[in-house]
C-alpha cells in the first residue's frame, strides 16, 4: 500500500501517460457558437426574430457565460484524456463522467493515418487515428504536436513491427521511397472526363429553373438547388482538393499515403493488411489509358490508393502492395450461353485466378477488376438459382476479411463446383507464405 | 495433415461425408406451420362464415391448402440441408431452387456459436454457426441435437485453434 500521493491518481499504471497536445480544448470552445450558426442556418427566419428582441448586452452575457462554459468542458476533457505506448499496446483513458479506457493491440493495427485538417495546420497541430478491425468508434488522438504525432506513429510502428520496445523509439521513421505521384494537371483531366462530375453539374443546372417554371415556390427551388449544387461541388473541386498532391510511398512500415490541398492526410498501411485491390476503369479513360486503384483495409475507410495514373504505372504500384502479384491481363468470359441470364451485360463479366489471386472482373462501360491474394480469403460460397440452373450457370462468391464480397458471376456449373474446391485450397495454402502480424519479427 | 485424422473425422481425402440434419427440425416448423395453419384456416373460415353465411366458410380450405404445399416445401428444404466436415474445412450446402455451398476454413473461424432459442430447447435442437472476419460469410447449421451441436462446436474450436490464422 503505498502513501497516496496529494493530486495525484493512487492506481497509476506504470508507464508514463501523456496528454494532448494544450491546443486540443479550444476546438471545443467554439462548440456552442457552431450549434448556434447551425441553428440560424437551419431556421433563418425563427433566428431573425430572435435575433431582433436580443440587445447588445444580452448577447455579450450570453456569450460570456457559453463560452467559458464550453471552455471549461474542453479543458475538463482534454484534462481526463490521456495516452500511453506500453510493451504492445495503446491506451487512451478518457472520459469525464463515463469514463472509457480504451487497449489497443499494436500488431493488430490495420492503419494509422495522420491527418491535418486546415485550421490544424494553422495551429501546427495534428490528429492520429488508428484503425483496428472490429471497433466501431475509430480511436484518434487530437490533437497532437505535429513533431510528436509523427514521432508517435513511427513509435507505434515500429512496436507493431516487433521492434523491442526500448529501441522502438529510436527506430524513429522507417525511410520512404516514392512509388507514384498524380500532377494536378491529369487529376484535373481525370475529373473532367468523369461522367459524374458533368451528371451533378448538369442537374445542378437543369434542375432548378425547371422547378421554377413547375412551382414558382423560391424554397423549393432552394431546397433542391443548395444539395445539388453541394454534389457538384463535392464532385468536382471537392474531390480535386481531396485528391491533391496524392502519393504513394513503399516504406518498410508499409504503404504511404499523402494527400490533400487544405486538410493534408498521411496514411500509412502496414504490409499485409491490403484485403482486396481493385482496378477501375471509367469509359473516359479508356483512350488516356487511365486507371483508378482502389483498395480494403479491414476497419479503414479510406478507400482510395491511386486516383489516376496510367495503366502500367498502377500495376507496377499494385505490384508493390500485394508482393508477388501481377495484374491478369485478360480474364475469362462466361459461356456464350449465359447471354440469356444477363443480356449484354455478360460480355463484361470475367475471371482469372493465378497462384496468388482470385481476380473477377465486372462492368462493360465502367470496367472494374477486382483482385483477391488467396491469403485473404475467408470463406467461399457457390449460389445458384433457377434460371442459373436452367442454364448451368453459377456464381462464386469470395468473402474477405474488410466486408468485401467478390464475386466471379456467370460461370459454368461444373467449372464453378470445381473452382470452390480449389479455391478453398488455395485460400488455406496461400495462408502459410504470408507476412506474420508483426512484419519486422 | 497436421491434426485431425480422416477416421476421425469421417472423412477420407477429399470425398466430403455429407451429413443431413435430424427430423427434428423438420418436425418442428411441421408442427408451428400446423398451429398457424389451424389459427389461418379458423379465422378466414369463421369470419365470413358467420358473417357472409355458410358457403363462405370454405374459405378455410384456402390457408388448408396453402399449408399442404409449405409441408412438401419444408420437407424438401429440409432434406436440402447438408454439411461435411472435411480435414481443412467445413462444407455447407443448402437450397432447393436457390442453391448455395459454403466453404469456411477452420483456420478462419473467429467464434463458433451454439445458439438454441427457447422454442428450439423445447424441441431438444440448436444450431451452430460460425463466424470469420468477413461479415458475408453465412455458415449456420441450424436443428442439429445439441449433443452434436457441442461436438461440432469443440471440434471445429480445437481444429481452428491449430489452423489458426488472421486476417
Amino acid at each position: 500500500m503505498t502513501a497516496p500521493v496529494p493530486g495525484g491518481v493512487p492506481d497509476r499504471p506504470p508507464v508514463a501517460e501523456r496528454r494532448l497536445h494544450p491546443v486540443t480544448p479550444f476546438r471545443r470552445a467554439w462548440a456552442p457558437l457552431a450549434v448556434l450558426a447551425g441553428w440560424a442556418v437551419h431556421d433563418p427566419n425563427a433566428a431573425q426574430e430572435q435575433l431582433t428582441r436580443l440587445t447588445g448586452t444580452m448577447l455579450l452575457t450570453g456569450l460570456s457565460v457559453l463560452v467559458p462554459a464550453a471552455g471549461l468542458y474542453g479543458f475538463l476533457s482534454w484534462w481526463f484524456t490521456h495516452f500511453a505506448v506500453t510493451g504492445g499496446e495503446l491506451r487512451i483513458r478518457t472520459g469525464l463522467l463515463f469514463r472509457r479506457t480504451a487497449h489497443i493491440r499494436l500488431e493488430r493495427i490495420q492503419a494509422v493515418d495522420v491527418t491535418r485538417p486546415l485550421l490544424a495546420r494553422v495551429a501546427g497541430v495534428a490528429k492520429l487515428r488508428i484503425d483496428v478491425v472490429g471497433a466501431a468508434r475509430k480511436d484518434e488522438l487530437a490533437f497532437l504536436g505535429e513533431r510528436e504525432a509523427r514521432a508517435l506513429r513511427a513509435e507505434l510502428l515500429a512496436r507493431a513491427a516487433g521492434f523491442a520496445p526500448e529501441t522502438a523509439r529510436e527506430v524513429g521513421e522507417a525511410p520512404a521511397r516514392e512509388l507514384l505521384r498524380v500532377p494536378p494537371r491529369a487529376l484535373v483531366l481525370s475529373l473532367l472526363l468523369t461522367g459524374a462530375t458533368w451528371g451533378s453539374l448538369a442537374a445542378a443546372l437543369v434542375v432548378p429553373p425547371l422547378l421554377w417554371f413547375a412551382t414558382h415556390s423560391v424554397w423549393t427551388v432552394l431546397a433542391t438547388a443548395v444539395p445539388l449544387l453541394g454534389a457538384a461541388g463535392a464532385s468536382s473541386a471537392g474531390r480535386f482538393v481531396a485528391e491533391y498532391g496524392w502519393s504513394v510511398g513503399e516504406s518498410p512500415d508499409g504503404l504511404r499515403i499523402d494527400r490533400g490541398l487544405l486538410d493534408r492526410a498521411h496514411e500509412t498501411v502496414p504490409p499485409g493488411r491490403v484485403q482486396t485491390v481493385r482496378l477501375v476503369e471509367p469509359l473516359l479513360w479508356r483512350r488516356p489509358g487511365w486507371v483508378r486503384v482502389e483498395l480494403d483495409v479491414a476497419g479503414s475507410d479510406n478507400s482510395v490508393l491511386v486516383p489516376v495514373a496510367p495503366r502500367p504505372v498502377a500495376e507496377s504500384v499494385v505490384a508493390r502492395v500485394l508482393p508477388g502479384v501481377t495484374v491478369p491481363a485478360s480474364a475469362a468470359r462466361p459461356p456464350r450461353r449465359a447471354r440469356w441470364c444477363v443480356p449484354v451485360w455478360w460480355r463484361g463479366h470475367g475471371l482469372v485466378v493465378t497462384d496468388a489471386v482470385f481476380a473477377a472482373r465486372h462492368g462493360l462501360l465502367r470496367r472494374r477488376l477486382s483482385l483477391v491474394p488467396h491469403a485473404k480469403v475467408q470463406s467461399v460460397r457457390l449460389t445458384q438459382g433457377p434460371w442459373g440452373r436452367l442454364w448451368r450457370l453459377a456464381d462464386v462468391h469470395v468473402d474477405t476479411g474488410a466486408g468485401g464480397t467478390v464475386t466471379a458471376r456467370l460461370r459454368d456449373a461444373e467449372e464453378a463446383a470445381r473452382l470452390l474446391r480449389a479455391q478453398a485450397e488455395r485460400s488455406r495454402t496461400g495462408r502459410r507464405d504470408a507476412r506474420p502480424d508483426r512484419w519486422m519479427a | 495433415m497436421e491434426t485431425g485424422s480422416p477416421a476421425e473425422t469421417g472423412a477420407a481425402g477429399d470425398e466430403p461425408v455429407w451429413r443431413g440434419l435430424p427430423p427434428g427440425l423438420l418436425r418442428m416448423r411441421r408442427l408451428l406451420l400446423l398451429v398457424w395453419t389451424a389459427v389461418l384456416a379458423l379465422a378466414a373460415g369463421l369470419l365470413p362464415g358467420l358473417l357472409a353465411g355458410p358457403v363462405w366458410g370454405t374459405f378455410a380450405l384456402l390457408p388448408v391448402a396453402l399449408a399442404a404445399w409449405f409441408w412438401r416445401l419444408l420437407g424438401r428444404n429440409w432434406r436440402s440441408w447438408r454439411y461435411a466436415e472435411r480435414a481443412d474445412d467445413l462444407l455447407i450446402r443448402r437450397g432447393v431452387l436457390w442453391r448455395e455451398e459454403t466453404v469456411v476454413p477452420y483456420g478462419r473461424m473467429q467464434l463458433v456459436e451454439v445458439t438454441s432459442g427457447p422454442l428450439e430447447r423445447y424441441f431438444d435442437l440448436a444450431s451452430v454457426q460460425l463466424h470469420t472476419a468477413a461479415a458475408a460469410t453465412d455458415a449456420v447449421v441450424p436443428g442439429l441435437d445439441p449433443a452434436e451441436a457441442e461436438r461440432l462446436r469443440d471440434r471445429l474450436s480445437e481444429l481452428g485453434e491449430a489452423r489458426s490464422a488472421g486476417l
